[in-house]
């Protein structure tokens, strides 16, 4: 016997009722993660968890500038404003776009958006909030690169494979803090004296504050905290008598844009 | 007379009759002539020539220092010859995926002979090698690869930019 249409409706209607129809069903009957959520991971599974603290109260215009000096020169990172040879000059309107920056400054309302109010504190207002990769604990970089070239170690930082980077640029369109930058020309002729041992970047990749991998695997300190002179504190969080955590301690301290639930690890004294 | 022919279209008294000659054979053999000229040209030169195959260079500054008995890779000469495109990849996923979740530390590289090294081409291969366009170049042009590994790396390192 063949169904009416009537009847065909009626069954139909019933069912989505019931809520039998698609995959709204499964996850109603057996409720999982949608992949996209974004849900805190658990605590850091690894022993050591790097972290950064800037203390807002030491550090001033001219040792921002220094710090990023220092991060720029041993990271080989390109200054498109400044070509080693003048035939490689940039017209002004590209430069804005071009700029790689791994480490760089920005006043409060930038910062912290959202935040800020017309009557704050006009000290704080005004400072030069020192800006990096927050290498966080639920990095949305890490998310979405098809490549799986941004990848998030055991230690906490958020390190890149330039091998692998094929410049889709999706994890610049992830991160909420702006730390990624795009190399979109040969950043060579901009990087004023090369930095032996540490390479360049090709155009074409993304590049971004690694914490100074390189050189916590010499037991060094990252470049930035070495030239700071203590207005940037750096160590591990899992152990007690580290100095971030003792910094932390001490120090109310705040983050950015902590309500996107990343877990930034880089905290600011204020 | 030519005999009856069928086709699809029907029973036809004769053949049509057609001349058989090559039609524009002046244009045709001549452009064949030029094409065939030109294919060959470019490899015109090289006929019946040997290329030696390059001689590795060793005479770089930190080479000649070091003792004869010291002289001597990271791998015995023949395996570094035949695998050192596959040990720098080797190298180069270790060092970058360093503690990512399940690696192992691998900015080391222990020798057979139980010395360690630091992997790295430009820290540790071109500190002894740094004749590149003499020890890499050379023999990359002869087998015609061209690895793209200067495109970011330098070819110097730290140690050999503190020597000078």
């Amino acid at each position: 016997m063949g169904m009416d249409r009537r009847e065909f409706i009626r069954i139909a209607g019933l069912s989505t009722l019931l809520g039998l129809g698609g995959k709204g069903a499964f996850e109603l009957l057996r409720p999982g993660q949608v992949e996209a959520a974004m849900a805190a991971k658990p605590e850091a599974q690894g022993v050591v968890r790097w972290a950064m603290v800037v203390n807002m109260q030491k550090l001033d215009e001219a040792t921002a500038k220094k710090c990023i000096e220092a991060c720029h020169r041993v990271h080989n990172v390109p200054d498109f404003k400044k070509p080693k040879d003048a035939k490689d000059t940039l017209p002004p309107e590209v430069l804005n776009r071009y700029e790689v920056k791994w480490l760089w400054t920005e006043h409060f309302h930038n910062a912290f958006p959202g935040e800020d109010h017309p009557n704050m504190l006009e000290k704080v207002a005004h400072l030069p909030f020192l800006l990096l990769c927050n290498h966080c604990d639920n990095p949305p970089c890490v998310r979405v690169c098809p490549t799986k070239a941004t990848f998030r170690r055991e230690d906490g930082i958020v390190n890149m494979d330039m091998h692998r980077c094929i410049g889709c640029r999706f994890c610049m369109a992830g991160c909420p803090f702006g730390a990624r930058s795009f190399n979109w020309r040969d950043p060579r002729p901009y990087v004023a004296d090369t930095f032996p041992g540490y390479p360049t970047r090709e155009i074409g990749v993304v590049e971004k504050c690694t914490f100074c991998a390189e050189r916590l695997a010499q037991n060094m300190l990252p470049a930035c905290v070495e030239a700071s002179g203590g207005a940037l504190v750096f160590g591990d969080l899992n152990d007690e008598k580290s100095r971030v955590r003792d910094t932390l301690k001490r120090y109310f301290t705040i983050r950015r844009k902590v309500h996107l639930g990343t877990n930034p690890q880089v905290y600011y004294i204020v | 007379m030519g005999e009856k022919y069928k086709n699809e279209f029907g029973v036809f008294a004769e053949r049509p009759q057609v001349e058989k000659k090559y039609y524009n054979a002046k244009y045709i053999f001549t452009g064949l002539a030029v094409f065939l000229i030109l294919l060959i040209l470019p490899l015109a030169p090289n006929l019946g020539k040997t290329v030696p195959p390059p001689q590795r260079q060793l005479d770089t500054p930190v080479i000649q220092k070091m003792a004869e008995k010291d002289r001597q890779c990271i791998m015995p000469t023949d395996w570094m010859r035949a695998n050192h495109m596959q040990m720098l990849v080797d190298w180069r996923d270790k060092v970058v995926r360093t503690n990512e979740k399940g690696a192992p530390n691998g900015r080391d590289f222990v020798s057979p002979d139980g010395k360690k090294y630091l992997a790295s081409l430009t820290n540790t291969c071109m500190d002894c090698h740094s004749n590149k366009e003499k020890f890499c170049d050379q023999c990359h042009n002869y087998v015609a690869v061209a690895p793209n590994c200067w495109g970011c790396h330098l070819q110097e390192g730290k140690k050999l930019a503190e020597a000078k």
